[in-house]
């Protein structure tokens, strides 16, 4: 049978991802250029017995999806770069106390207000360090309408398994361009549910990490009490400032995403396996950068593309294999220098590290990389 | 024969962290025998707080316990009301939490009108930091951070509540104890946004600052200045000059409530 096939935008795409993720709450607040996954979500969330919210600031958002989220629901909020630095404590939040979420940035200009209908890639470190105190982040990269759905669908998968907020950036044009979409049937896609625990509600503890690094979250409403707090805290859920309690947890908290690279990782390469020079490009840039690798190439320049589509945890294994077998690594994005600290930090100056970069609000061309590529040989 | 509260608190979590004199410990065992009142079954009761020390009572009670960040209760609560409506929803904290950084989440939270009762512990101070002046603190007054007298202008809680559109206010104090389980189980039984505004008392960081000499004094305090509504009704303005109205302040039973609206919207957009 065919499949149903739609011409979507990035935005609604995400939408539609998350309702077939199995999404039941959505707490937002309205922000250019995200506004879309909430518009859809408004229509679709309660056709299927699911909660929309729009809440009176972007803080608020973020709480209520947490709250949402501990009762059981698969909560999901999106917003833009000024929206997540409104968010970022709440987002650490969900970090300690282990509440599965799932965080759309579309991203814009910036810093501040910036160009708010403009794109940008410039939120990229602000996903990983974008809250205080030590924290492990997932961070997924999508380059188009069609990746959007699906990865928006294992942003959730990746959010119930490892119990913790996923953020997923894409920035302004993915968000608003309108491609072709394929559904996926359901079952197509894996769709993967929160862990119940196995052991009675006496015997309940929210962080007994004993069977597992990522213990089982009970629902707000069953059969469970429990206590959840912000503070650091023992397996029991309740505050702590035991040393060797508060040091165990906050490693466990990092180490069940750092030990667990294979499994969130996700990458693609085209034309690397003799590529003297590796375009390291993400989101929208991408797709410039597999048109000037192809440009390129005629050329006859070894150019080839790695592009990530987990952001975080980092690529490290991978670009530090690219580092010794290129002449040059360019990493491209819509900033000035981001995600190339990381690049540069892990080829350890096995191969000459570059940055092409661009704040203007126009997307990075493909000629520009082809530019940069040839000044670098 | 003496209340059984041990069924309702948390095996080894006390002693609480309130010091000698606080008001707190006096609204959490209203708390108690309200819920024990509506017969709340705790497996079904969320409990939700921000931070400072009133926004710790949820960890000493047997429920669904949330402890959040500063501020944010009734954002979370919303969440968590919004997702499961059937479960009763209790927000506790203090003055500074629920209207200062809060404020924004207090008043959205009323104009919905969702199901919910935020048990809110006046003592005119954020206690936990060490004594500052919270929106609460009376003008002239002296704090950590109001050396030479508090200049700031007050929040009248209940007033906000009201004109936020909460649809159940009522005010009581801590030297009231009997009143605020009384208004506490109003609050649980009514269909909307209940506030119950406890005036309460802050021996360490407050009462010692401004000339009180001893817990007592400022029992003495609220006693003084609490007036329940049916007497200030025969008061005259003069007589009426520094004291404040304790009892149900406002009640509406006719706006909506906000889960019930959204279950309508759940209705028409399945077409039904």
């Amino acid at each position: 049978m065919a499949k149903k096939v739609a011409l979507l935008q990035g935005n609604e795409a995400c939408a539609l991802g998350a309702v077939y993720a199995g999404a039941k709450f959505f707490g937002g607040y309205p922000i250019t250029p995200s506004t879309e996954v909430a518009e859809v979500l408004s229509i679709e969330l309660p056709k299927v017995g699911g909660k929309f919210i729009q809440m009176e600031d972007e803080i608020a958002a973020m709480a209520s999806v947490i709250g949402a989220s501990l009762t059981g629901s698969k909560s999901i909020t999106a917003t833009s770069g000024p929206g997540v630095s409104l968010k970022q404590e709440l987002i650490g939040y969900a970090c300690i106390a282990e509440v599965p979420c799932v965080i759309i940035n579309v991203m814009r200009g910036g810093p501040s207000t910036g160009m708010p209908t403009g794109p940008g890639q410039s939120d990229v470190m602000q996903a990983m360090w974008g809250t205080h105190g030590d924290h492990a982040a997932i961070a997924l990269v999508p380059d188009s309408c069609q990746e959007i759905f699906t990865e928006t669908v294992r942003a959730f998968n990746l959010a119930e398994k490892y119990r913790m907020p996923v953020q997923v950036l894409f920035d302004e044009i993915v968000g608003h361009m309108r491609e072709r979409i394929e559904f996926p049937e359901p079952g197509e896609l894996e769709v993967i549910d929160r862990e119940a625990p196995s052991v009675s509600p006496a015997d309940y503890k929210p962080y007994d990490s004993t069977k597992g690094q990522v213990p089982p979250l009970a629902d707000f409403g069953s059969e469970y009490k429990y206590h959840v707090t912000g503070l650091n805290k023992a397996d029991d859920g309740f505050p702590t400032t035991k040393a060797s309690l508060v040091d165990a947890e906050e490693r466990r908290q990092i180490d069940k995403v750092m030990d667990n690279i294979a499994d969130i990782e996700s990458n693609e390469e085209y034309m690397t396996e003799d590529a003297e020079i590796v375009i390291w490009a993400y989101g929208s840039t991408s797709r410039s950068a597999r048109y000037a690798v192809n440009e390129l190439r005629k050329e006859g320049i070894k150019a080839g593309l790695f592009r990530p589509i987990t952001l975080w945890p980092f690529p490290a294994k991978r670009t530090a294999e690219l580092a010794t077998q290129a002449k040059a690594i360019v990493v491209a994005e819509m900033n000035l220098g981001q995600m190339v600290l990381e690049v540069e930090r892990v080829a350890k100056g096995n191969c000459v590290v570059v940055h092409e970069g661009r704040v203007d609000g126009d997307p990075i061309n493909p000629g520009q990389i082809m530019d940069k590529v040839k000044e670098v040989l | 024969m003496a209340y059984d509260y041990e069924k309702s608190i948390r095996p080894g979590k006390l002693p609480h962290i309130w010091c000698p004199g606080c008001g707190h410990g006096i609204v959490m065992k209203g708390l108690i025998r309200a819920m024990d009142t509506c017969e709340l079954d705790r497996k079904n009761t969320a409990i939700v707080s921000g931070i400072g020390c009133a926004s710790r009572l949820p960890g000493y009670l047997d429920a669904c316990t949330l402890h959040t960040a500063h501020g944010r209760a009734a954002a979370f609560a919303t969440g968590v009301k919004m997702a499961k409506p059937e479960m009763n929803v209790i927000c506790c904290g203090g003055d500074g939490d629920g209207t200062a950084i809060g404020g924004n989440h207090f008043i959205h939270a009323c104009r919905r009108n969702i199901d919910m009762t935020y048990v809110l512990m006046n003592n005119y101070i954020y206690g936990m930091t060490g004594g500052q002046f919270s929106p609460c603190t009376p003008t002239g007054d002296l704090a950590s951070t109001t050396p030479y007298g508090n200049p700031d202008p007050i929040f009248d809680i209940s007033k906000l509540a009201i004109g936020a559109g909460a649809t159940f206010v009522a005010r009581t104090t801590a030297a009231h104890p009997r009143e605020i389980d009384k208004l506490i189980v109003k609050g649980i039984q009514h269909k909307g946004m209940a506030i119950i505004e406890v005036i309460d008392d802050c021996p360490t960081t407050y009462g010692r600052r401004n000339k009180f000499r001893s817990v007592i004094d400022m029992m003495k305090r609220l006693k003084t200045e609490a007036v329940p509504v049916k007497a200030a009704a025969k008061m005259t303005a003069e007589q009426l000059e520094g004291k404040f109205l304790t009892g149900v302040l406002f009640e509406d039973t006719e706006k909506p409530e906000y889960t019930a609206q959204y279950a309508e919207v759940i209705k028409k957009a399945q077409g039904a």
